[in-house]
């Protein structure tokens, strides 16, 4: 798939630019159930325990929790803003090991860090691993992107 | 009532298509905050050498859960979906699914396994175009608590 590096928003970082070590930048994802609640209807997810909290505590939840999907998801952003074309994100997977608790009010933020782990000079594709978290805890465990960075047409 | 483990190393037939369509994409690329012209724009999506806009990394689990559903819901099976823990998640991309895609899923139950009273359900669904190009392969580990966890 060939990618155009001069389009406008589609700017794909040069491989010999890229080092093990590097971080993305940091993102922050403000979570509330209204975000919730679009999610649910353009996954067609649509558990009541990511809308209905008297649904949620009645299955043992402390309150209405996001999709492991939607955290997942969201937090993909980080590495296709910082790749440019989404497109070049050619694996990606993760452990759910953490809820992120979405209070009606207040709503909950998910913080997002990711660092290259590996440079694959021969097949131009690069890993990133995401950092994800709520509240101080861990909500997904070895998130990783596979990014392929190999220069259009190869 | 505990998984059926002799699912494991079932495949089943092929989904009925899936019309991946542009309006959804924007609209699952918005609710998530994915914020690449790619997913919106249809000049944008050509420029970057795409046919149309391209869907989000994790598009692929609206059409994967689809295709789950023939074993979860499958009453034989066992999943009592209220127990159902989400564990894992991992798509692999052999091309971006792309707006006007018409898209079938073959299902795998790769892997049914009894752990400390619980249930680890490893699910594969193949993703590809009508015409057989490969699209994503999705795999999913769910979790089914057993009744004393």
């Amino acid at each position: 798939m060939s990618a155009n590096p001069t389009t406008a928003g589609t700017t794909v970082p040069s491989l010999a630019d890229v080092a093990v070590g590097d971080e993305l930048p940091a993102r922050g994802i403000a979570v509330d159930r209204a975000r919730l609640v679009h999610y649910a209807g353009a996954s067609g997810d649509r558990n009541p325990i990511h809308w209905d909290a008297d649904f949620a505590t009645g299955v043992g939840l402390p309150d209405v929790i996001a999709h492991g999907m939607f955290t997942m998801g969201a937090a993909a952003e980080c590495v296709g803003a910082w790749c440019g074309d989404p497109g070049r994100i050619v694996q990606y997977g993760t452990k759910f090991v953490g809820m992120v608790v979405v209070p009606r009010e207040e709503g909950a933020t998910v913080h997002v860090t990711g660092k290259v782990t590996k440079v694959d000079e021969a097949s131009g594709q690069v890993t990133v691993e995401l950092t994800v978290t709520c509240e101080g805890r861990k909500v997904l465990g070895r998130a990783l992107a596979v990014v392929d960075l190999a220069p259009a047409g190869e | 009532m505990p998984v059926n483990a002799s699912f494991e190393g079932r495949a089943y037939p092929p989904s009925p298509p899936y019309a991946v369509g542009r309006e959804h994409i924007r609209d699952f690329a918005h609710a998530l905050g994915a914020s690449s012209p790619l997913h919106s724009d249809v000049e944008a999506a050509r420029a970057a050498g795409y046919r149309d806009v391209i869907a989000p990394p994790t598009f692929a689990v609206v059409l994967a859960q689809r295709v789950e559903s023939q074993f979860i819901t499958d009453p034989e099976a066992g999943v009592d979906f209220t127990r159902v823990v989400h564990g894992e998640e991992k798509f692999v991309h052999h091309a971006p699914l792309t707006a006007g895609d018409e898209v079938v899923g073959v299902l795998h139950v790769d892997r049914v396994r009894e752990v400390a009273g619980n249930a680890m359900v490893s699910t594969r669904v193949e993703l590809s175009t009508v015409a057989g190009e490969p699209l994503t392969t999705v795999t999913s580990s769910l979790v089914v608590r057993g009744e004393d966890s």
